[in-house]
């Protein structure tokens, strides 16, 4: 099929208009946003796009094995070539530093995480050293000019492999991370963090490994549990019980912007210059990272090509650049090539899962016991595994449920969370098997999802020691997602249609639930009202490609009733002053600080309502503030919010910020302590109460076509139908929605990594072997819709949305494809040519869905 | 010694401005020459500095390798035309669609327009180790590290493995075999033409490279003889992703039909094999047969005879004798009404 074909046959009708954000003036509402223009016409500075006066180049050498220890380095040929100006070793860099927590208590630093350099790598690709030259030529010159002698040791690719008795450990002291228990708290004290996790060793038995038949994951004991309610009795009145195993594929970040990293000392600070999710909750990482104090770091990050979890707070390789330049005393520029960013720019890890699963004949879930374990790379652990038994649990809402799983360590690139880390696997996991049962139960799919689905105050996980009860999400409302999508899908009129095959193509339909958490709370918000009647927000988010960086202010500005022409936003460097603010990782950043966009714009207002009853009389509740102005309810005297601005100063105290509320954190009252006499200065906490945990929703709807004569498949058209309570901006809520569909269909797609186990090494090191989805691979006119319905528990009602998406675009896509061939197709993701045609070939699957990485 | 990748090594260019001195260039040069069309192939060898030329002569100067002629018996397309001007081309499209289907199909719109189809004929083979730069036996080692007890090998050959089990990766050379296409080849002594299936050779005659040309030598050109303008065709290529990928198979054929008999036939696919097979076997097979699914079923089973598949590339056999099979017997359409 030519690409054109490809075109044409996926134009499904046009989805109806929908306005959103009704009733208000600029919530819900699409807007050029401040950035816009610079990005369109290449004008944006990302990290590689700056320069400085004598700027140096630095390369990084790469350990070519899996696991080894440095036994010598000769770095004198280097040193000795011209242009070649430091060398910098992992012995220099400076000692992990503990962090302090806001209540004052200490985290020890974890002397086993990974660092940016190392003499004994843990896996193919990890930097040992770095060069800083005149140029790039001459530095990668010269690291071809560096012998180095290793002691290759033991290394292990599968988590099974390591598992297997006798087999090999990732690392020196075994495959597996142990946490100790915090010790108990001091009378009066806060109760202290529990002690760094140490390295240990697991191991299963022959027998865990004979019990388990073919193509079935072994279950050996893991360390990992929990459960509520009682299996047994729903195992045994179920009406069907299905015992699954899935695996889901190790995934590159593959950010288009790798983690270059540009930097330079200045009177002691230190200037850097790199991309990041987050802006200024990346300060305190750098500064941990170089065992600095934080006020000596400046980060510039304007703008960022990409994160996805992969830079959340940058990456630690930055401190490279940073302290070669502190070495050399020039700026040091560490641009990272494809090549490098495939090994250190962070990766999904695989689950193996294995789900039992008792239905009733209505198809409720009514016992669920899964078992998990994910192939983690050598360092810290990620949370993907017991993420995945949290988001089946409210998923799916079964009656009884027991989730076990363990994190593995292995010799591969270091993971970290991706969109939706370990809900993208566990619904990749779950959600086959709900289609399966559909078949079996002669239900129809979206009716079995129906009567699964969480609603309202939805009980998530297991029972809390705290209060001894199950915790509940603040609202759901993925049924009406649910029944609104099937309905603008058409859903029941393609299930109906037939033939189903016509000619070498089969179509199947698939649909999926979605969810993932969004939404943290208790952070500051910072705004100006300037003597020229602006207003200015200071904005501490990371301008991630979400464009949250300005669209949590449009919340601001709706309760100012400020048009939106008068506002200013203040992004992407540290020494603007901003304030404490979320990590934008977690799909938290719309929550989090649309309440604190909220919570400050409500002090502003507060402030000009006491300004203007000091300036003209009366009582503070006398006055309201609308259209650019703070004045008498009913008509009379007012003021400009320019002249309450020159008034606040006037005043100063606590109108022009020189006495910051007690409740600030410390990093928002040094900022407004910079800002301080500008103008009227707000700074709020986030204070509003919220019953529950912060979740947000999708309902997925996939057509695939496949050609059973080559395997090849289309997927024809796709619709995403998203409850994340009120919508903000809508075009980027359908970026968010449709891209991270997309990030999800990629793993079925084709995305993986390639392994040769014997030498421990990635063959899929390109594009075009790793195989992310191009925008070809996905139907043009893909739909999105969103219900628009306030979540209860926030002021402003909108919910995060960049990861409930990627479930849901996984498996839409698994269940139409098996819909289509089956259920004797596949058994692991991705799912393309070579797996169908052979399954299709022997009548069964043919792929052992343990045996990855091909 | 330490290894770093993606960083382009420093080299001597030379922009030659005409074919005669481009060949005098690569005569005196020898093996430290590296030839550059559109540098799609290239600049991976060169950025990952596991190829590294003294030289690069840069055929992009040269007038007379590019645009596409109408000769005496068909079309003369130098090597230096783009992918994008095959396709677009009126004449190839009307009476060769077979070849335009084909580079339509190449990697992406941003590779089209840069690679020639000179260079796409003559590409290296894209088999994981050998470009991770592994010392293989298409490197000059005594290793196939894809064809081991471990070796991942899904992309691999399934016929005429000669110890080496990479394939060949082009898309447009199948459509140029079933085309009797001629290549005009420059060396220091003239100008020597050869059949398109001779162009390619496989590890038994050469492991260390996938075509015919030896140092000093300059493919200028491609002929396409009129004796298949208008056949009845067939393209099919079939990729994991719709766009910048290579075919995990591909087939071309070019077929005369009369009164539903096959009297004249060329057929070939890529993907399968170290060079693009022409199955002359299947060509003896239906000639004077029926063009029918029938037909197209017997030739696709004959097609993957002797077929020995990998650990992981089994999937290749059912694939090659469905595409030989359609290249003959058609496809069987959906006839979807929504």
């Amino acid at each position: 099929m030519s690409e054109e074909s490809v075109k044409k046959e996926s134009q499904p009708a046009k989805a109806p208009e929908r306005v959103y954000g009704v009733g208000h003036k600029l919530i819900g509402k699409d807007y050029p946003t401040p950035d816009l223009y610079a990005k369109v016409t290449g004008l944006a500075k990302y990290a590689e796009d700056y320069h400085a006066d004598g700027m140096l180049f630095c390369k990084l050498l790469l350990s070519p094995l899996p696991h080894a220890r440095v036994k010598h380095i000769d770095t004198r040929a280097a040193l000795a070539m011209p242009g070649v100006k430091a060398i910098l070793m992992a012995d220099e860099l400076p000692p992990p530093a503990d962090s302090l927590t806001d209540n004052g208590t200490v985290i020890k630093a974890n002397l086993k995480s990974e660092r940016a350099l190392t003499m004994e790598p843990l896996y193919q690709g990890e930097p040992i050293l770095a060069v800083a030259a005149v140029d790039e030529l001459t530095a990668a010159e010269a690291i071809e000019q560096i012998r180095i002698d290793f002691e290759p040791l033991p290394f292990v690719i599968d988590p099974l492999e390591t598992l297997r008795p006798g087999g090999p450990n990732p690392r020196l002291e075994g495959n597996i991370w142990v946490q100790a228990p915090a010790p108990s708290a001091a009378p009066g004290a806060p109760p202290p963090n529990p002690p760094p996790p140490t390295i240990g060793e697991l191991k299963w038995t022959k027998e865990d490994f004979a019990n388990a038949k073919e193509g079935q994951l072994p279950m050996g004991k893991v360390p990992g549990e929990w459960s509520y309610g009682d299996l047994d009795p729903g195992f045994k009145n179920a009406a069907l019980v299905l015992d699954e195993t899935f695996v889901t594929p190790d995934t590159s970040h593959q950010t288009l912007e790798t983690r270059t990293a540009m930097a330079y000392w200045q009177n002691g600070k230190v200037h850097v210059f790199t991309g990041t999710q987050s802006t200024a909750q990346t300060v305190p990482a750098i500064a941990r990272w170089l065992n600095i104090d934080p006020s000596n770091v400046v980060l510039i990050s304007e703008y960022t090509g990409g994160g996805f979890g992969s830079k959340i707070t940058g990456g630690v390789t930055l401190v490279i650049p940073a302290l070669l330049s502190k070495k050399v005393n020039a700026p040091v520029m560490m641009r990272i090539s494809r090549e490098e960013e495939t090994f250190i720019g962070r990766a999904r890890p695989s689950l193996m899962g294995r789900m039992k699963v008792g239905f009733s004949k209505e198809g409720r879930v009514i016992a669920l016991d899964m078992f998990v374990i994910s192939n983690n790379g050598p360092y810290d652990a990620n949370g993907d595994v017991p993420s995945s038994g949290r988001i089946v649990s409210l998923l799916y809402q079964c009656e009884a449920m027991r989730w076990r799983g363990a994190t593995i360590l292995t010799n591969t690139p270091p993971r970290s969370a991706q969109s939706s880390p370990g809900g993208m696997q566990g619904i990749a996991i779950m959600e086959p098997i709900i289609a399966k049962a559909a078949r079996k139960l002669g239900l129809d799919q979206v009716a079995i999802r129906r009567i699964n689905c969480p609603e309202g105050k939805a009980p998530v996980g297991p029972v809390m020691k705290s209060d001894g009860k199950r915790p509940h999400a603040t609202s759901a409302f993925l049924k009406e997602a649910l029944d609104r999508g099937a309905e603008q899908f058409k859903w029941n009129e393609r299930v109906a249609r037939t033939p189903k095959r016509s000619g070498t193509k089969v179509r199947g339909v698939g649909v999926s639930l979605s969810c993932y958490v969004g939404g943290s709370i208790g952070f500051d918000g910072l705004l100006v009202i300037t003597p020229e009647g602006r207003v200015r927000f200071q904005s501490g988010i990371g301008n991630l490609g979400t464009e949250a960086v300005m669209d949590v202010h449009r919340a601001g500005a709706e309760v100012l009733g400020v048009p939106w022409e008068k506002c200013d936003i203040t992004w992407g460097d540290t020494a603007k002053n901003f304030p404490y603010t979320c990590v934008s990782g977690g799909s938290q950043t719309t929550h989090a600080m649309t309440r604190a966009a909220y919570a400050t714009a409500m002090d502003a207002k507060k402030k000009l309502q006491e300004i203007a009853a000091k300036s003209l009389g009366g009582k503070p509740e006398n006055y309201e503030v609308a259209n650019e102005r703070v004045f008498r309810k009913g008509g009379g005297a007012g003021m400009t919010l320019g002249q309450a601005a020159a008034k606040a100063i006037q005043l100063g105290g606590v109108y022009d910020g020189h006495e910051p509320s007690a409740d600030l954190n410390k990093l928002t009252k040094a900022s407004m302590a910079a800002l301080a006499g500008q103008g009227l200065i707000a700074a709020a906490k986030d204070n509003y109460p919220r019953d529950g945990q912060t979740y947000s929703y999708v309902a997925s709807f996939a057509e695939v076509e496949v050609d059973v004569e080559t395997g090849k498949y289309y997927i024809v058209d796709f619709l995403a139908y998203a409850d994340v309570g009120s919508v903000i901006h809508p075009r980027a809520l359908g970026g968010q929605v449709l891209g991270r569909s997309v990030l999800g269909m990629g793993h079925t797609l084709g995305q993986k990594w390639v392994y040769d186990p014997h030498y421990g090494a990635m063959l899929s090191t390109r594009f075009y072997q790793n195989k992310p989805p191009t925008i070809l691979d996905v139907p043009v006119n893909m739909q999105w819709a969103a219900l628009d319905i306030p979540d209860p528990e926030t002021p402003v009602g909108a919910r995060g949305v960049g990861e409930p998406p990627v479930g849901g675009g996984c498996a839409s896509i698994l269940n139409a494809l098996s819909d289509a061939l089956g259920d004797e197709i596949f058994r692991r993701a991705p799912v393309n040519a070579d797996t169908i045609l052979t399954s299709l070939e022997a009548g069964r699957p043919m792929q052992h869905p343990l045996m990855a990485h091909i | 010694m330490a290894v770093i990748r993606d960083v382009m090594p420093a080299f001597e260019l030379l922009q030659p401005s005409s074919i005669v001195d481009a060949q005098k260039l690569l005569q005196q040069q020898g093996r430290d020459a590296w030839v550059l069309a559109g540098g799609m192939d290239s600049f991976d060898w060169l950025k990952d500095r596991i190829k590294k030329p003294k030289v690069v002569v840069d055929l992009s100067g040269i007038a007379e390798l590019k645009g596409i002629r109408a000769t005496s018996d068909g079309i003369e397309i130098g090597a230096m035309t783009t992918l994008t001007e095959v396709v677009q081309h009126p004449v190839i499209k009307e009476k060769f669609k077979v070849l335009a289907e084909s580079a339509e199909l190449v990697a992406s719109p941003q590779i089209r327009n840069q690679g020639t189809l000179g260079g796409n004929v003559s590409q290296d083979a894209r088999c994981w180790y050998y470009r991770a730069g592994w010392p293989c036996y298409r490197a000059d080692g005594n290793i196939c590290y894809a064809d081991t007890p471990e070796g991942r090998n899904r992309e691999h050959a399934i016929l005429h493995a000669e110890r080496c089990v990479a394939v060949n990766p082009s898309d447009t050379a199948p459509a140029l075999i079933a085309l009797d296409a001629k290549f005009v080849i420059r060396t220091s002594k003239g100008e020597r033409v050869i059949d398109a299936e001779d162009y390619f050779v496989g590890p038994d005659i050469d492991i260390t490279s996938l075509h015919v040309l030896k140092p000093g030598e300059l493919l200028t050109a491609i002929r396409i003889p009129s004796a298949w303008a208008g056949a009845q065709f067939y393209f099919e290529k079939v990729r994991d992703r719709n766009v910048w990928d290579f075919p995990l198979l591909n087939v071309a054929s070019a077929m005369v039909v009369s009164n539903g008999t096959i009297e004249r036939i060329r057929i070939a696919v890529n993907g399968a094999a170290a060079r693009p097979l022409r199955l002359k076997a299947v060509e003896d097979a239906v000639r004077g047969k029926a063009a029918n699914a029938a037909t197209g079923t017997m030739a696709g089973k004959l097609a993957v005879e002797g077929a020995v598949p990998l650990q992981f590339n089994a999937y290749k056999i059912p694939l090659m004798r469905n595409l030989v099979k359609r290249a003959i017997g058609g496809v069987e359409e959906a006839t979807w009404t929504s």
